[in-house]
């Protein structure tokens, strides 16, 4: 049987639910026999391939390298799952979105800096003015929430990914 | 005297139900279940947060159960496809109104407004989120106020008025600007018509009022104290 391609992206989150992914312990080993892992914080590849069957995404979309990545992500994508509460609702990197761009980097970086009094410009990518939810940018398939989503639900999701059956007949998860 | 009686239906089952009852009353009292977030046993109900909708035969528009007079020869329908979606979006609307952000709560995994949204299956929300800037009230010795997590379910005004009789708060300002307020628009701390008595804690379903010292989920609401109180007071049910 071809193995199914899956991908995982890391936009801005804590890497929470890529931890709650690894912590399905031994059925990790059988998932593995179905799915090759192309792209993500786990392996090594450095371009996002051309054809991807499910790409899991945490972290909410905060900044343009971020929008970027998930535009091209979503074209290449054919079954595109908001994994965790920060691609799902924007959660805790939202907190920030009811302060100014310029006056949360100048509290940050200058303020709150003992030295290097400096707001970092070169090759870091520019914040938009609100951290948000995949789905307000592209189309998303499947929402899988929680913080992080239990790895039963994120492995319940993936099987029921692989067997084509509708994914959202699952058990019901928790915000937060 | 005996109240009259009225036959309704409630999802096709036959039902004599007392004059003067709601549709939620009449249908908790024959074991249906209809979800709700701002009623509470005991309280006068107002419908303010559309989770109880149902359907009435012959009529086109949603009824909020809590709020609605039972008549004779109604027929109800309290679950339907319909209905699944209204009441998801209703609770889609509380979540993306204000900065819920339920990971770092302290009723995470208590919270009224959370389970009610796994239990109708919301996994997502179809609208854009709101965040809006809005205070925390830390004013108060033991209790805090966090307008971030409110949901205007006016559980507090009620059981303060209704329960207490302190009246301590209300709602002020009109739509998506109103906010629970405090006497009249002090401070938690600086009002004098509380009495500490955390009712309106108690009451709360989400972690808008809490107790102070507690960390994110270690806020557990004593709901059953209140509504024992308001039913001792011989409060309708």
């Amino acid at each position: 049987m071809k193995k199914v391609k899956v991908a995982t992206v890391w936009l801005d989150g804590c890497s929470g639910c890529h931890m709650s992914l690894l912590d399905m312990d031994a059925a990790i080993i059988s998932l593995g026999r179905k799915i090759d892992i192309v792209y993500g914080p786990l392996v090594d590849a450095q371009e996002f391939p051309e054809e991807v069957d499910v790409t899991l995404v945490e972290g909410a979309v905060s900044s343009q390298d971020d929008l970027n990545k998930i535009r091209k992500i979503r074209q290449r994508t054919q079954i595109l799952v908001s994994l965790g509460d920060c691609a799902v609702t924007g959660n805790v990197p939202a907190m920030r979105n009811n302060i100014p761009v310029n006056k949360l980097l100048q509290r940050v970086y200058v303020d709150g800096s003992e030295e290097k009094k400096l707001i970092p410009s070169d090759r870091v990518p520019a914040l938009l003015k609100h951290a948000r939810p995949l789905r307000e940018f592209v189309k998303v398939d499947h929402s899988l929430p929680g913080c992080p989503p239990p790895a039963k639900a994120i492995l319940g999701l993936i099987t029921e990914l692989l067997e084509g059956r509708k994914a959202e007949a699952g058990q019901p998860v928790k915000f937060g | 005297m005996a109240q009259k009686k009225l036959s309704i239906r409630i999802d096709g089952q036959l039902i004599a139900a007392e004059e003067g009852l709601t549709i939620l009353q009449a249908a908790k009292a024959n074991g249906k279940y209809i979800p709700t977030l701002c009623a509470l046993d005991g309280l006068t109900p107002v419908g303010a947060c559309r989770v109880c909708l149902v359907e009435v035969s012959g009529v086109d528009r949603l009824f909020p159960a809590c709020t609605t007079p039972i008549q004779d020869g109604m027929s109800v329908i309290t679950n339907s496809a319909r209905l699944a979606r209204y009441r998801r979006i209703s609770v889609e609307l509380l979540l993306i109104e204000r900065n819920h952000t339920c990971a770092v709560c302290v009723s995470n995994g208590h919270c009224e407004l959370q389970s009610m949204a796994t239990s109708l299956g919301v996994n997502t929300v179809e609208f854009s989120y709101n965040y809006p800037k809005l205070g925390v009230d830390t004013s108060h010795p033991r209790y805090v106020l966090d307008h971030n997590r409110c949901i205007l379910c006016t559980r507090c005004v009620r059981v303060c008025a209704e329960l207490e009789g302190a009246h301590v708060w209300d709602v002020t300002s009109r739509g998506i600007h109103s906010r629970i307020t405090s006497e009249l628009n002090e401070r938690w701390g600086q009002a004098t018509s509380c009495t500490n008595c955390g009712k309106c804690v108690q009451a709360c379903p989400t972690g808008a009022l809490a107790e102070k010292g507690w960390a994110v989920e270690e806020m557990v609401k004593k709901l059953g104290t209140v509504t024992s109180l308001a039913q001792k007071r011989g409060a309708h049910v």
